[in-house]
Parts: structure tokens; sequence; C-alpha cells
């Protein structure tokens, strides 16, 4: 039993080989630092400047609102922080919403100890925001509305061109958590009216490690990140040259494939989607059932616990997650799944599966063949069970 | 982050069921912690004859169920109530920090399970002073000084 299935492409991707081409050269032949004057440093210097025109590029931005970071995280951190340090003379108000990725909300949290008050939207089943509570949320000392783009867990595609339009109205910068849209859904900066968004690499199937924040010209935002001049002097460090032009080239295989992709993928989440609706019972299928990732599959499974079913899953080779406390070593299940309404037994039964460019019809075909029956383990093995099998 | 002797009752887990007019039933844990557990005993002259479990949880709970029943099986009620959680840990070559309060949940579910022929056949038992089956303590927060 050797089959490996990976179904856990929102975690992270396998590089491509052609990223992983590009970058080899800058580990060892270009390896100069790209501050240095000389030819070593200079064609680092050009690499990075070529990277930077091509993530621009594919957001429709100029390559002089890319800044490159460590990943995600970094980036949320940068964006939230940032934009509250730089104007909080106008307020110390922030709008986000409880479905975050822990990035923005501990940072929120951070900054509510700082001071600042922060405005969380609650959103509805499907893990959609309310743009008449957005509206509702907005004072005179708002200074940042941060919403995510698309969900990691459920997929949820909140609406960013209406949140974006109230924002400009409003006069309030808008940041937007895109890590897990980015490459697999056009943006357009512009035309969606974001002001700050954080993108990651290794989601794309680039290297981990690197990421970037776009930053609209002109906004007001304080550094994170102090020291050495990189970076036009807004985020010090020598700069990952491997992992830029790794996730340069990743963005551009992924902006000239993007309509194939989306259509690859799409389909294979379906295909899953209706081959588990058909075999298992007493599913409930956690997101929007069109605002969805195109990756993006999330099931509770009743009855059952997410832990025993990644192990079990596990055991036939295939890899994907859950959102049940008891895979986080903490006491509650996901947030995103109590907030969407679930009851704790269910959302303790989550399983989520993200398919990406490797997954093949013959992968989903497996899964469907081999998750039933190990559902169907658990559940005479579950006490929650009895009752249902009792009323049938 | 398992054990082999865990992953092998994990996967293979002993004495899963029902028993049909069980001389006692326990159940522990609450969904909210995302574990329960619910075990029956058959009694005879005292000893457990028989011992069937049902599981809702995680790898470790499911596996800390197995092993318990493995260890309560043949014994008297007294020599059952002295198991501790840390010999169901032991019994599965340890268990992760995070999960040491599925141990402390077996170990409930069998003195869950005896309060109940207790109760049923008017009978007291030294190990269960000071169990109450209702307490709704948090046997996550229970187990935090030992690791």
């Amino acid at each position: 039993m050797n089959k490996r299935v990976y179904l856990d492409y929102s975690a992270t991707t396998p590089m491509k080989q052609e990223v992983l081409d590009a970058m080899m050269p800058y580990f060892n032949v270009s390896f100069g630092n790209p501050s240095s004057i000389y030819t070593y440093g200079r064609e680092s210097k050009g690499a990075i400047d070529k990277a930077r025109d091509i993530i621009a590029k594919s957001l429709n931005s100029s390559p002089d609102e890319i800044f490159f970071t460590a990943g995600g995280s970094e980036s949320d951190n940068w964006a939230v922080k940032g934009i509250a340090y730089a104007n909080r003379s106008k307020g110390k108000h922030i709008i986000t919403t409880n479905v975050e990725h822990h990035a923005v909300l501990h940072t929120c949290e951070y900054l509510e100890k700082e001071g600042y008050e922060v405005t969380y939207l609650s959103v509805d089943e499907y893990g959609l925001i309310s743009i008449d509570q957005l509206k509702a949320a907005i004072r005179p000392d708002t200074i940042l509305i941060t919403i995510m783009f698309a969900n990691n867990e459920i997929g949820t595609i909140q609406p960013i061109k209406e949140i974006g339009q109230i924002a400009r109205n409003n006069n309030v910068y808008f940041h937007t958590d895109a890590v897990q849209a980015y490459g697999n859904m056009k943006i357009d900066v512009n035309e969606l009216g974001i002001d700050l968004m954080s993108v990651s690499a290794h989601k794309l199937y680039g290297p981990k490690g690197t990421g970037a924040l776009y930053i609209k010209k002109g906004v007001k935002i304080h550094q994170l990140i102090h020291g050495g001049g990189q970076e036009k002097r807004r985020r010090a460090g020598t700069e990952n040259v491997p992992g830029i032009v790794g996730f340069a080239k990743a963005v551009q295989l992924a902006h000239e494939n993007l309509e194939d992709h989306i259509k690859h993928i799409t389909s294979l989440r379906d295909k899953l989607i209706t081959g588990l609706k058909e075999k298992i019972q007493y599913l409930k299928l956690n997101g929007h059932p069109t605002k969805r990732l195109p990756g993006n599959v999330n099931y509770s499974i009743e009855f059952v616990e997410g832990e025993s079913l990644l192990l079990s899953l596990d055991m036939v080779g295939i890899a994907c997650s859950s959102g049940s406390a008891c895979t986080s070593g903490s006491l509650d299940p996901s947030h995103v799944l109590m907030a969407i309404g679930l009851t704790h037994e269910v959302a303790h039964g989550s399983l989520r599966l993200t398919v990406g460019d490797f997954t093949s019809e013959e992968d989903i075909d497996y899964v469907i063949e081999k998750l039933p029956p190990i559902v169907e383990k658990l559940r005479q093995m579950s006490p929650l069970y009895e009752k249902v099998k009792g009323g049938n | 982050m398992y054990s082999d002797k865990v992953m092998e009752h994990f996967m293979n887990p002993r004495n899963v069921g029902e028993i049909e007019n069980p001389d006692a039933v326990g159940q522990v844990g609450n969904p909210k912690c995302g574990d329960i557990m619910k075990m029956y005993l058959k009694i005879e002259d005292d000893v457990i004859v028989d011992v069937k479990f049902k599981t809702f949880g995680c790898g470790s709970a499911i596996a800390t169920s197995s092993i318990a029943t493995e260890m309560i099986k043949g014994k008297t009620v007294e020599e059952a109530l002295n198991l501790t959680n840390r010999a169901v840990a032991e019994a599965l070559d340890g268990l992760p920090p995070v999960k040491m309060h599925c141990s402390v949940l077996a170990e409930q579910a069998v003195k869950s399970a005896i309060y109940d022929y207790a109760k049923r056949n008017n009978l007291s038992y030294d190990g269960l002073d000071g169990f109450d089956p209702n307490d709704e303590h948090d046997h996550h927060h229970d187990i935090e000084e030992d690791h």
C-alpha cells in the first residue's frame, strides 16, 4: 500500500519543477546580496526587479506597490499594525470579521491590548459577511477594514468589490488577506478597490517563506521590520532572492494558466462533493455552494470526530485536514466552523479536502472509494450514531 | 505523534459495541470537548465478565477506551476501580501531553459504569468515594499539571 493522495493544497502546495529550476541558480551561482554594487549583487537585484514586475502585472498594479515579505502572516501583521500605527491620529477603530486567519485575528487582539477598538463582523451560515452590517460598523474614527478575500477553511469568497467601494466611499483603508485566493481567481486590485493585499508563494506552487504585501501608492503605513534600507526602506532584511524568483515564476505560471487551472480544479472539487454526498449519509457541506474557492471541499461528517478520520485516511495514504480541536491541540474546534453556527460535535467532525494542479480524477475516485467505509467504521463505534440508527 | 500501540488499538479496537441487558452502563465526556465514551459491563459474582465500549473522539480516545476494556475484563469490580489514567497511558506506551485527558476519560468511563452498577444494586465501593458521574468538570484541565 504505497498510494498517496495529497488533498491539502490549502495548507501548502508542492513546488512546480519550473519554479525549482528558476530558483536554483540564485542559491549558489547568482548568490550575491542585492544591495551590493558589484556584478553578483546586480544580478540578484535584477532578478528581484523582474520578479516584482511579474507579480505587479498579475494584480494590475505597479511594481513600486509590491513589497516582498517572509509570507502571508508577515504581510497580514504588517498591513494591520502598520496601518494602525500610522493612522492613529485619525482614529483607533478597525473592522474585521470573526472568520479571519489567525494572522489577522491575533494581530487585532494584540492591538486591542494597545488601546485600539476592533469590530468583529459576524458571518451567515455560508460564511459571508453582511454589507449592511459593514456599513453600520463604520465610524468617524475607523481607519481600517481588513476582510479576507476567501476563507482558508470553508472557501467562502467575500464580496470584495462591494467592500472596496464602501471603504473608498468612507475614506477608510481596505486590506484583504488573499493568501488563498491568489492564483485561484483573477484579482485586479484597482477594479476591486483594494488598498493593501497579502499574498503568499507556497499556496500557488512556489516556495515557503516568501510572500508579498501590495500597498497602493499613497497609503500611509508604518514599517514592521526595521533595519536596512531594502524594499524602498519599508521592509528591512536581505531579500530572499531564490524565494522571490520562485514566487514570481509560480505567479507567472498561475497567471498564464489561470483559466485552465480553475476549470480543472473546479471539476475535481465538484466531483468530490457529489461523489461523497452520494455515498455517505449525514453530510453537511460547509461554506457557500457557489461563492467558493475552486479547490475547496469542506464537509462535516456527523457522528464522527475529525482527528480519527484524518488518522484513518492517513493509513490509506490520503492527506487532508480537519477543523477538529483534537488536531490543533486546543479545546475548541475551528473558530470559522463555530462562526457559521455549527454545533461543537458537528464542527469536530469536519473534513477539509483541497484539490490542486497535481490532483487527478483517479485520486478523487480513490477518496470516494476509501472514505465511506472509514466513516462507517467510526460511526459504528460512535455513541452519537446509535440514536440516529435506532430511529431508522 | 502517537505510539505504535496507540495506532494499533485505534485501527483494531478491542471490545467495540454494546452489551444486551448490561449490568452497568457509564458515559463520560461531552460533545463540546469532542469526545464521549460509553462503557457497558456484564458483571457476575463481582467479576467483570464482559465489557464493550462506544467512543466518539480522536484516535487516542478510541485507543484508551479499547485498552481500558482489555485491562478490566476478567477483573473484580474492586480491581477495576483501581485502574488509573496513568496505567492506561503507560499500557499504550505513553500519550502525547495534549492527549493525556483521553486516559482520564477512560478511567472515568470505567468508574462511571461501576457507579451505575453500585446504584442499581445498592452497593458501595471505597474506590467510588468522591466520584460524581455527573461532574461536568473539564477533564482537559484536570491533568494540566501533569506535564
